[in-house]
């Protein structure tokens, strides 16, 4: 048991998270469970998947959404079937349980490859190859039109495995699906950076050239690694096609990939809390101030533009004024009051992922 | 020893024999095995036009396709390497500089000529193309020096974060154009009168665009124009030392801080003259600057960062694996209206990172 004052407080404020997660349905009106509580679970888990690389291995990948969409589109050209409307993908109308296995599989494996591609580079040449992933996939998906095509596959979410359920009418149980993955996603990272696995990777993101020396395959381990978060990335496609019940090449497209990156941004690349903060803090500005006074601020001002010209700004703010995020906000504040008391309080152990020099 | 020796040997004649398979697989495909399509049906032998040896005005014209999409590339990728190369920055919004520069280039044309939405290629003299790609270049070249001055001087070697800042630039430079350019339309800047017709080229038997020519020839004067400055003058020099160590240049009394704002401002304004030839050769389009951000990253990473020879083979090969895959690719049956040269794209991207993960030409740092 910790005595430290600020993971004593870090603790309580996450349990007391938990709490209102779980009773959420009960006060939260269905609007808000389901459009900003559900989406904010799923594109956290996402969100996830970058910080866990970004933290731990010291990798910014922006091929997180490429992934997510593999996993949703595989699902979708798999489940649907032609009967009930011209879906379109390839229709194959395979078993539910089976296609939501071989998605994740998929899905990882495509990850390994990826990564293992992608392995031998390190810091800004990893992101720019990562981004070429991204950007390819959606054209990939966009003119290859057998899988997708334009407008994309409709109706994945009435076609789900038995112990899923209809998630289509009862919108709290695939809330509660979301948050059960989400707290697994977020425990396995936490007991996997604690494995000889987990610390080896922190070892070659700080040192990879002594961690090389000693004898490990660093090649390797980033490999592994990336296939991990692509297995992550993959559930939050999987809940994704679920809860919108289509994917389409938008939904990967470069916006979306540059809105999951500042999410993580948002959140801060150093801690894995920090997806789900940044996840909700992003879809309630997206979902409140999308037609709010601020936007009208921007034609009184004689600037021009619409909403994503704010978000544009509240990113360069936040990289410029925080890079490590709210997260490091609330590092750095923690600090700032505990100077004058002489308590001390934590160390910062985080170091900002990918700055090292 | 000698044993071990000959396994690396082996071991590194696996990717060259590979490569040469895949390209000999693809020329052998496209010189004998290709057939024109058929009106129904199809099999894995019918593209859109037949093999070289069938067609050999299709093959001419698309290997001259593929050279003046080079030529483009280069000029807009070789200016995102040359920031990378002296700065290691990696400029995220040089797809942005791109649209923006082909955009003010269309908005200054039309207020030149005066004419409407479209204007007809006979009405454009030669400074009519000239002055709009001047003020394009000039104005983006700027826009680049505000930016590398204010946003990115103050926290040089933090490169995660400067690309940071940079893709928050471009998603404000994109919402801005739509706001302000043409209500977001698609625009095309037109090229001068002279150039709209064809010319008959008696070597390769075949005519053919004047206009794309000149595209080629814009890139081979824009990549002497480079090298001339790089490799015969002393901001050149400098330039090359500071790619190489950045600190004892500027130890050794060398301002590289002005050095480094010029070699931005050649690098955007190479990303908005790209952007006013792609402009007049087609059309920008929000959505461009992602594709043309790709473009520049694909040519890059093939080619090796920071160097103009690798800009340039990147530039080739990326724009004659995109021309030849589009159009000598099996378009069989129900599949007709499926491309999958953004498969080969990757092909090559895969190739080049897994055996030859800094770029053909490239170094690590």
């Amino acid at each position: 048991v910790t005595r430290d004052p600020k993971a004593l407080t870090e603790r309580t404020i996450g349990i007391g998270g938990l709490v209102l997660a779980i009773a959420a349905p009960a006060f939260f009106s269905e609007y808000w469970l389901d459009v900003i509580l559900t989406q904010a679970l799923i594109v956290g888990i996402a969100a996830a998947s970058l910080v866990f690389l970004a933290a731990y291995g010291g990798m910014i990948s922006l091929a997180q959404t490429m992934l997510m969409g593999t996993a949703g589109f595989m699902i979708g050209n798999m489940v649907t079937t032609r009967a009930g409307g011209e879906s379109k993908g390839l229709t194959l109308g395979w078993d539910p349980t089976l296609a939501l296995v071989l998605a994740l599989v998929g899905t990882t494996l495509l990850g390994v490859f990826f990564g293992a591609l992608a392995a031998r580079s390190t810091g800004i040449y990893f992101l720019m190859i990562t981004l070429t992933y991204s950007v390819i996939g959606y054209y990939f998906v966009g003119q290859v039109t057998v899988v997708s095509g334009f407008s994309g596959i409709a109706g994945i979410n009435q076609y789900t495995p038995p112990f899923v359920g209809d998630i289509v009418n009862d919108r709290n149980r695939l809330y509660y699906i979301a948050l059960g993955v989400a707290i697994l996603v977020y425990v396995a990272i936490r007991l996997l950076v604690r494995t000889p696995f987990g610390l080896a990777l922190q070892g070659l993101r700080d040192e990879p050239v002594r961690m090389s020396s000693l004898g490990y395959a660093v090649p390797l381990h980033r490999t592994l690694a990336f296939g991990l978060s692509a297995f992550m990335a993959a559930l939050a496609g999987v809940l994704l096609v679920w809860w919108q019940g289509q994917i389409a090449p938008g939904d990967i497209g470069l916006q979306s990939t540059i809105d999951l990156l500042i999410v993580a941004v948002i959140g801060g690349l150093t801690r894995i809390e920090g997806a789900w903060v940044g996840a909700l803090a992003f879809i309630l500005i997206n979902n409140y101030v999308r037609d709010s006074w601020l936007t009208d601020l921007l034609d009184t001002v004689r600037i021009g533009g619409s909403f994503n010209t704010i978000i544009g700004l509240v990113f360069l703010l936040i990289v410029i004024v925080s890079p490590d995020g709210l997260m490091g906000a609330w590092d750095r504040l923690w600090r700032i009051s505990r100077r004058g008391t002489g308590s001390g309080g934590s160390a910062v152990t985080a170091i900002p992922a990918g700055e090292k020099v | 020893v000698s044993q071990r020796l000959a396994q690396l040997d082996a071991r590194r004649r696996v990717p060259r024999l590979l490569v040469a398979l895949l390209v000999g697989a693809s020329l052998l495909y496209i010189v004998v095995l290709a057939e024109p399509s058929p009106e129904f049906g199809g099999n894995w032998r019918t593209t859109t036009f037949g093999s070289a040896i069938d067609d050999w005005q299709s093959f001419a014209r698309t290997l001259l396709n593929g050279l003046t999409l080079a030529g483009l590339l280069f000029i807009v990728a070789s200016g995102f390497s040359l920031i990378f190369g002296l700065m290691r920055v990696v400029n995220m919004a040089h797809g942005s500089f791109y649209l923006v520069g082909g955009y003010i280039a269309y908005e200054v044309q039309q207020k030149m000529t005066g004419a409407g939405f479209t204007i007809d290629g006979t009405e454009v003299n030669t400074w009519e193309w000239v002055f709009p790609a001047l003020v394009a270049v000039t104005v983006i070249g700027v826009v680049g020096l505000a930016v590398q001055q204010v946003f990115l001087r103050w926290n040089q070697g933090q490169e995660l974060r400067q690309a940071l800042i940079t893709i928050a630039i471009s998603v404000i430079i994109a919402d801005q154009v739509l706001a302000h350019f043409n209500d977001g339309l698609a625009s095309s800047v037109t090229w001068p009168g002279w150039t709209n017709r064809l010319v008959a080229l008696p070597l390769l038997g075949i005519d053919y665009s004047v206009a794309r020519l000149l595209v080629l020839l814009m890139g081979l004067a824009v990549g002497l124009g480079l090298w001339l400055w790089l490799y015969r003058t002393r901001t050149g020099m400098v330039i090359r030392a500071g790619v190489d160590d950045r600190q004892m240049t500027s130890a050794l009394g060398v301002n590289i801080q002005l050095t480094f704002a010029i070699a931005f401002v050649v690098g955007s304004s190479l990303a908005a003259f790209g952007g006013v030839v792609g402009a007049s050769q087609g059309a920008v389009a929000p959505g461009q600057d992602g594709q043309w951000l790709l473009n520049s990253l694909v040519v890059v990473i093939i080619g090796g960062l920071g160097s103009l020879l690798g800009a340039a083979a990147g530039s080739l090969l990326y724009g004659l694996v995109f021309s030849f895959s589009a159009v000598y690719l099996p378009t069989a049956g129900n599949n007709c209206c499926t491309q999958y040269s953004i498969v080969f794209t990757f092909v090559l991207l895969a190739l080049v990172l897994a055996f030859r993960p800094q770029g053909l030409f490239g170094r690590f740092s």
